[in-house]
């Protein structure tokens, strides 16, 4: 091996491995798509054979998983909807239709099998804990539905499902994403009930309506999975009447400053490695707030050209300092200097 | 120069030349194209050539990548296969093609692939294998370290004598500004010695001497310095000089040696060869520390349209070179694929003739000419400004002439 590394020096004796066989390099993490499941009009799972032994994940969690679309690899993370531990290995991410996104409508729309997806980290604190909870409420809405079914899943492969109550948001009852799945399981398990809330037909659910829906939601473990506004009202609802260490919450949106498109709203930044906090007002990139705020970054020309500052990128969404647009996704590498953060924003620097 | 960027200028919010109008504060010689152009038309310049970056950035997409992959591939393919073929070096026909594959193949690893990687070429396409923040190339120079003197302080302060260390790389004399010293007698000496030995000038080149000799860079920092450099060079050595060598046997471990011995030394040569035409053919301006201070995006443009000379080729001269042969290109847009460099020529032209600016090109044997008759003339005191290019003038394109096939009642256009 070292002799192997001496001769390729500086690349790695993958580089060379790669030439024969792309499968060989294990530089990468990669997958190949085998199969896209329909399971509502809008929404398909995506059955993906890792080039590696798996190695398991928690019903919840959810998977990185990278794409390139036009020369361009792009970052999302989607829920994990794959039994953990499957007998070939395959693992699944379920993904819904986004009319104005870039890798929901390849996922949903234009992927066909064979092709090659990377795989990043298994993350998210948002799983089941062991032992499960004797009882639980469960609150989804839309595809906010895909980690919770991940649990129910699991609760019931270890029969588990004891006392177990399910509220679901959807705007018609055809478009719950394993509607049907659900559906069985509240007709043949005594201890599952679901309850279909189609906003088709009245407004989401609001916090006030939990002592109708579930009376006992306080004596509950309670798992929210849906969009922004929705956990907002219920965490400031289990602040005022619950106990709010018993809501464990699942966010799908990134969190976006509101600004105006002229000039952005400038942010916070956390530097994950120095370990600093800074603020940038608006129209000031990530490199001057964490100066100022004294941090010791690297840079060089300070205005776009060198890529000396560059950092990457964990959480958070960028304003390009020089054409006004929102840009930024997990894991990209971006240069600080011509960056401002919109909002809060996390970087490896 | 380190100021805040800001919306309104990539340059930082920095105040506009002076030119033209406000003639007081501009410290050119009234026939430099800075005293000439008024602050409007720098401005114009500025937008026209943030404009054309932008949109070959808006651009960027499947066809880039699939280039430098392709050539990535090649490389490797290549590399491999000269070495490979140099295991039987001990045979002259395997010697000479596979020194040649692999003088070529360090030749592509160096210029097109590393130098481009590393400036941040391919960042955009977000793939860690074919990022500036990962790559490393085949030669003794650290990456870190080339990233910081080339990227940085050549791109930054290009052609600003006392702050662009590429301006005689601290130890030769390439313009008269820069003030005569007994030592740069033996000048025509030692330019011989760094065309052979180049990547070692590059190696040590970020060490900074100026700032060593003044003391003030810190021991630990110069001693972390060199302990990258040592790292480099020995992994270097192991290869070209012990590893393969070694697996050509005991018949053929010198002549492997000597093989890729002379592979190092003739990318030396042609990459010295082709850096050196990028600054000091005689047409470049350079420029003072006062005339660049204050410099808007514009003037920024400008510094480095006229800072830089191209050399006329063919796209295989080109693709040998790094493409740095589009030296003008490359320096308004350190950042922008290589591969792309020769479809924006022309547009850089039009800009270059709708201003009467000079865009600096020649053949390769006069830009090289130009540099050593300048090495040899500064290494004596004195030496004037060389006389600049004239205002760019588009060749008029000749008009196709459409061949002609005979027909009964004379020659009809030919189809197709």
């Amino acid at each position: 091996m070292h002799l192997a590394r001496a001769m390729t020096t500086p690349l790695v004796p993958d580089d060379y491995l790669a030439l024969i066989n792309p499968a060989w390099s294990a530089r990468e993490l990669t997958g190949t798509i085998i199969e896209i499941r329909c399971e509502t009009e809008e929404a398909s799972t995506v059955v993906v054979r890792p080039s590696f032994p798996w190695p398991g994940h928690r019903p919840g969690q959810y998977l990185r998983i990278g794409v390139e679309l036009n020369g361009i690899r792009h970052w999302r993370a989607y829920s994990l909807t794959s039994d953990p531990d499957h007998p070939e290995g395959l693992v699944s991410v379920t993904v819904k239709y986004v009319a104005d996104g870039r890798m929901s409508p390849y996922f949903t729309r234009r992927a066909e099998p064979g092709s090659v997806v990377f795989l990043g980290d298994v993350e998210g604190e948002f799983r089941l804990p062991d032992p499960p909870p004797a009882r639980a409420l469960f609150i989804s809405a839309g595809s906010g539905v895909t980690p919770i079914w991940s649990m129910l899943r699991e609760l019931e492969r270890r029969d588990a499902l004891s006392d177990v109550v399910h509220l679901h948001c959807s705007r018609t009852a055809d478009r719950v994403i394993f509607g049907d799945y659900l559906r069985r399981m509240d007709r043949e398990q005594p201890g599952y009930t679901l309850y279909e809330h189609l906003t088709g037909e009245c407004p989401r659910i609001a916090p006030a309506q939990l002592d109708e829906l579930c009376p006992d939601w306080r004596d509950r473990d309670t798992f929210l999975s849906g969009p922004r506004e929705m956990i907002d009202a219920m965490l400031a609802h289990w602040r005022e009447h619950g106990e709010p260490a018993r809501l464990n919450v699942e966010r799908f949106q990134p969190i976006i400053g509101r600004g105006d498109a002229e000039v952005g709203s400038g942010g916070t930044v956390h530097f994950r490695v120095r370990e600093v906090h800074a603020e940038c007002d608006v129209g000031v990139s990530i490199l001057v707030g964490g100066e100022r705020a004294g941090a010791l970054l690297p840079y060089g020309c300070r205005m776009g050209i060198c890529h000396t500052c560059v950092g990457r990128l964990r959480a958070g969404t960028l304003r390009d300092l020089r054409t006004g647009e929102l840009h930024g996704e997990i894991g990209e590498t971006v240069r600080t200097c011509v960056n401002a953060p919109e909002g809060h924003v996390e970087i490896d620097l | 120069m380190s100021t805040t960027p800001n919306n309104s200028s990539a340059n930082g919010s920095i105040s506009p030349h002076g030119g033209g109008s406000d003639a007081a504060s501009a410290p050119f010689p009234p026939e430099h194209p800075f005293a000439r152009l008024t602050r409007t038309q720098i401005d114009e310049i500025g937008d026209a050539f943030q404009r054309l970056g932008d949109d070959v950035r808006a651009d960027l997409g499947e066809a880039d990548a699939l280039y430098i992959r392709s050539l990535i591939e090649f490389h490797r393919r290549l590399a491999a296969l000269s070495r490979v073929v140099l295991m039987a070096s001990r045979y002259p026909p395997a010697w000479l093609l596979g020194t040649a594959g692999l003088s070529a193949a360090k030749i592509i690893e160096n210029m097109e692939l590393g130098h481009n990687i590393m400036h941040g070429q391919w960042d955009w396409m977000n793939d860690p294998g074919i990022h500036s923040s990962t790559w490393d190339w085949d030669n003794v120079s650290p990456a870190a370290a080339w990233k910081h003197s080339h990227n940085y302080l050549h791109h930054t302060y290009t052609n600003i004598v006392g702050l662009d260390k590429d301006v005689g790389y601290e130890i030769m004399r390439v313009d008269p500004k820069q003030a005569w010293h007994p030592v740069y007698l033996l000048q025509p000496f030692y330019n011989v010695l760094l065309m052979l030995f180049f990547e070692w000038g590059v190696a040590v080149h970020d060490l900074d001497f100026e700032a060593i000799r003044k003391g003030t860079k810190s021991t630990s920092q110069l001693r972390d310095e060199l302990l990258a450099i040592g790292k480099k060079v020995a992994r270097q050595f192991i290869k070209d000089y012990v590893v393969f060598p070694a697996l050509s046997g005991r018949r053929g471990f010198k002549q492997t040696l000597a093989a890729n011995f002379t592979a190092n030394l003739v990318r030396n040569i042609w990459s010295n060869a082709i850096i050196f035409c990028g600054h000091f053919p005689d047409q470049a301006y350079t420029y003072t520390q006062q005339e660049a201070a204050d410099e808007s995006r514009g003037a920024w443009y400008l510094r480095q349209l006229l800072g830089a000379a191209n050399i006329d080729g063919g796209d295989t001269f080109h693709l040998m070179s790094g493409n740095l042969s589009y030296q003008v290109e490359h320096h308004l847009y350190p950042d922008m694929p290589s591969s792309r460099y020769k479809e924006i020529a022309p547009k850089v032209r039009a800009i270059c003739e709708r201003y009467q600016l000079p865009y600096n090109t020649g053949p390769f044997l006069r830009q090289w000419g130009m540099v050593q008759r300048t090495l040899v003339r500064l290494a004596f005191p004195g030496g004037k400004i060389r006389p600049k290019g004239a205002a760019h003038v588009e060749p008029p394109a000749r008009p196709r002439e459409v061949p002609t096939v005979p027909a009964a009642g004379g020659p009809i256009p030919a189809f197709p």
